[in-house]
């Protein structure tokens, strides 16, 4: 499909009465706690200034008093629609800073439950986002299959939100036969659902003259904005961190990194539904190839739960979620240094940067979170353009709360 | 003696239309929920059969909040003036042959009278309420109601050259009781632009602007509480209904249908009022929101256009034929 990308937006001069609307914290579109000051004209929006930090929990901070094993639990609060892949981003981090070893097994179940967090989360989104244009249906044929998701995510770590499943050098525990079962059914019948969705809002024509051409973006635009994830593919620029610098296991596995050139709502919108489409073909693969062996790597034994037999010694012990005291035992210290790891989560590039001291508590940690940049790209999207087209925009972002103000 | 029986007349035509409208609710909410892959109201009463009851109560028990920045008066008149100016246009609808409250000449044009002082109320209640997305509701609502009102008035003109009339019993006895009687088949332009008008004048998806909940909250109504509440949404239904009769009658033959249910008369009037509504109900689990300034393009720019043209075709046509 070929389109002329629309000219820029340009900001009209206010020639009646202006007044300024405060949209948010508490209003129904703004997903959560954002909170966007417009100045109007009539439904002309002149200018945009998004307020954040509604939801701050201060957890950079918090972190410096955590040992490592225990920011785990932090990372699930980050983005928690998609809790699963900021834990890997985590735990990938830490690896990289410790040179942990991860077993194979632990990197494909990993892979696994990061594509599964990415097909939950852009469900989520497409809910919400076509909640937010009108179209009602969607919403709840999305929550029908987030719904499998979300009892796969609780048969595999008894929780639905807030997974902390993943630990550093793997993950806790290991999947179950009627996990696979399930997740494969899941995965064959998916695709049908996809087309489902797209039969009702793909070439509906309120929803294309809803999106195309509203919202667009440059590629060099979106570049200096810092966007990342499917709001910069679908301006065109072929950026995904699974590709060109992999972790876990996506460097074993074969998919594709579906770009659009229009950078339009349309655009960011049919990236992330081929973006659902490649994670299922990830899964296929991962459950196709899942080798046999430990979950967790040798070196970080103390960092999962204890074996049922043992747990009561091990919970009353010092070791147990103490972080990497048996690490400690092992090489004689922390090793002191830092590092930067980013890994590409549903909304976009969730990057780490911790600083080891080498007390066994990150000296800092810095949290690159793609909610807290993507908003920042709301008033080049919306400048000059109506009240229903920031509520488009809004959802076009895909933006958390709980990723952005941290 | 005329006197008390027309009222009494009116207080039976009140309570059934209030009980037809609390089960549009219901109606709706079944409908959505099934299309939804959901099962709507299952807790009160058998399939959540009561939960229209156990609503009414509620929001009739509710506090009653006036915001205290605005316009008293205003605030407390608005959901009175778009119940009664819905309910008014009630009186004239025939349901069947005979079953009519007030048989007046120039009925069509009095239910437009009434369904635009209706948006009165919304208007008021965006202005009263002090509040800007309030007021915005109101605003898309009156731009709203002008554009689609002229292009709803323009539609119905075929029906008007054909039958005559502005009657509406004698739109329905123009349009005899077989089924290629009904207007429908030539007016098929107007039936169109009516249909999409009828949408937009009661405020339904795709153009629920004035209430667009992620847009402006609820619209007109957001500082509403309670019963005041509850009276917007039974003007809406209500409006719903007058417009799926306004339909029936000057396009589907009213209350003739394929064999006469002597039993009750309305059978097919009523049968086609609710085809009317699940089709509301159906666009409205389909189909995403307009934009404000799309829905002002598409009501100026092609029904009103569609409609003067359906005028003139129907014009050179009559002129030919008889």
């Amino acid at each position: 499909m070929t389109r002329p990308i629309s000219k820029t937006i340009e900001v009209p001069v206010a020639d009646g009465e202006q007044y300024s609307l405060k949209m948010g914290p508490q209003h129904p579109a703004t997903h959560g706690v954002l909170r966007v000051d417009l100045d109007l004209d009539g439904e002309t929006i002149l200018k945009c200034t998004p307020h954040v930090g509604y939801l701050h929990r201060g957890f950079d901070k918090i972190a410096e008093h955590r040992t490592y094993a225990q920011g785990v639990i932090l990372s699930d609060r980050l983005d928690y629609i998609a809790a699963m892949a900021n834990n890997v981003g985590y735990c990938v981090a830490v690896e990289k800073l410790f040179g942990i070893s991860v077993p194979l097994r632990a990197k494909y179940i990993r892979t696994i439950v990061c594509e599964m967090s990415r097909i939950a989360s852009h469900l989520l989104w497409l809910a919400t986002h076509a909640l937010d244009i009108g179209a009602m249906t969607v919403f709840l044929y999305c929550f029908r299959e987030r719904e499998v998701m979300l009892d796969l995510f609780e048969e595999l770590c008894g929780a639905r939100l807030t997974f902390s499943y993943p630990r550093i050098g793997g993950v806790r525990q290991d999947v179950t036969r009627h996990f696979i079962e399930v997740l494969q059914q899941f995965i064959i019948e998916f695709p049908k659902n996809i087309e489902e969705y797209e039969t009702l809002i793909d070439t509906n024509r309120i929803w294309l003259k809803r999106t195309l051409g509203i919202g667009v973006l440059s590629a060099e635009e979106a570049l200096s904005l810092g966007l990342t994830g499917a709001c910069l593919r679908g301006s065109g620029v072929d950026y995904d961190i699974r590709k060109h610098r992999p972790y876990d296991a996506y460097d074993l596995v074969d998919f594709e990194v579906p770009t659009a050139n229009e950078g339009d709502i349309y655009a960011r919108y049919r990236c992330r539904m081929e973006e659902m489409r490649q994670s299922a073909r990830i899964i296929q693969q991962c459950i196709d190839q899942l080798p046999p062996g430990p979950i967790v790597g040798d070196d970080a034994p103390d960092l999962v739960m204890p074996l049922h037999g043992n747990r009561k010694t091990e919970a009353g012990s010092t070791t147990y979620g103490n972080g990497l005291i048996k690490f400690l035992e092992e090489n004689g210290e922390f090793p002191i240094g830092d590092t930067y790891v980013s890994t590409e989560v549903p909304k976009g590039e969730l990057g780490f940067y911790f600083i080891s001291d080498g007390s066994g508590r990150p000296y800092r940690m810095h949290v690159r979170s793609p909610s807290f940049i993507h908003i920042g790209a709301l008033p080049a999207l919306t400048e000059g353009s109506m009240i229903a087209d920031l509520i488009a925009n809004i959802g076009t972002l895909d933006v958390v709360l709980g990723g952005c103000d941290r | 003696m005329q006197v008390i029986i027309i009222l009494i007349e009116i207080l039976i035509l009140f309570a059934i239309i209030m009980l037809h409208v609390a089960y549009a609710t219901y109606f709706e909410r079944k409908i959505i929920g099934h299309m939804q892959v959901r099962m709507g109201p299952m807790r009160v009463g058998w399939h959540g059969l009561l939960q229209p009851i156990a609503d009414g109560i509620k929001s009739f028990f509710k506090e009653d909040i006036v915001p205290e920045q605005a316009d008293r008066i205003t605030f407390r008149a608005a959901p009175i003036i778009c119940l009664v100016a819905m309910m008014t246009s009630l009186a004239v609808l025939p349901f069947a042959k005979g079953w009519v409250l007030a048989d007046i000449n120039i009925g069509l044009l009095f239910i437009f009278a009434m369904s635009s002082l209706s948006s009165y109320g919304i208007i008021l209640a965006g202005w009263a309420s002090n509040s800007k997305f309030t007021f915005l509701g109101g605003l898309r609502s009156m731009a709203q109601v002008i554009s689609y009102e002229i292009a709803m008035g323009l539609s119905l003109v075929g029906v008007m050259m054909m039958s005559g009339t502005l009657n509406l019993t004698k739109i329905v006895e123009a349009q005899g009781g077989s089924f290629t009687g009904m207007y429908v088949f030539p007016q098929i332009i107007a039936f169109f632009v009516f249909f999409i008008s009828m949408l937009a004048e009661t405020n339904r998806v795709p153009f629920d602007l004035p209430e667009a909940e992620t847009e402006l909250v609820s619209g007109y109504c957001t500082e509403y509480s309670g019963m005041r509440y509850a009276i917007f949404f039974m003007a809406e239904y209500i409006g719903m209904m007058v417009m799926a009769s306004i339909g029936t009658i000057c396009f589907l033959g009213g209350w003739n249908g394929p064999f006469e249910v002597s039993i009750f008369p309305p059978f097919w009037f009523v049968f086609k009022v609710y085809a009317f509504m699940f089709l509301f109900i159906w666009i409205r689990a389909t189909l995403p929101r307009y934009r404000y300034d799309q829905l002002m393009s598409l009501g100026w720019k092609l029904l009103i256009p569609l409609a003067l043209a359906n005028i003139v075709l129907t014009g050179l046509v009559k002129a030919i034929i008889g």
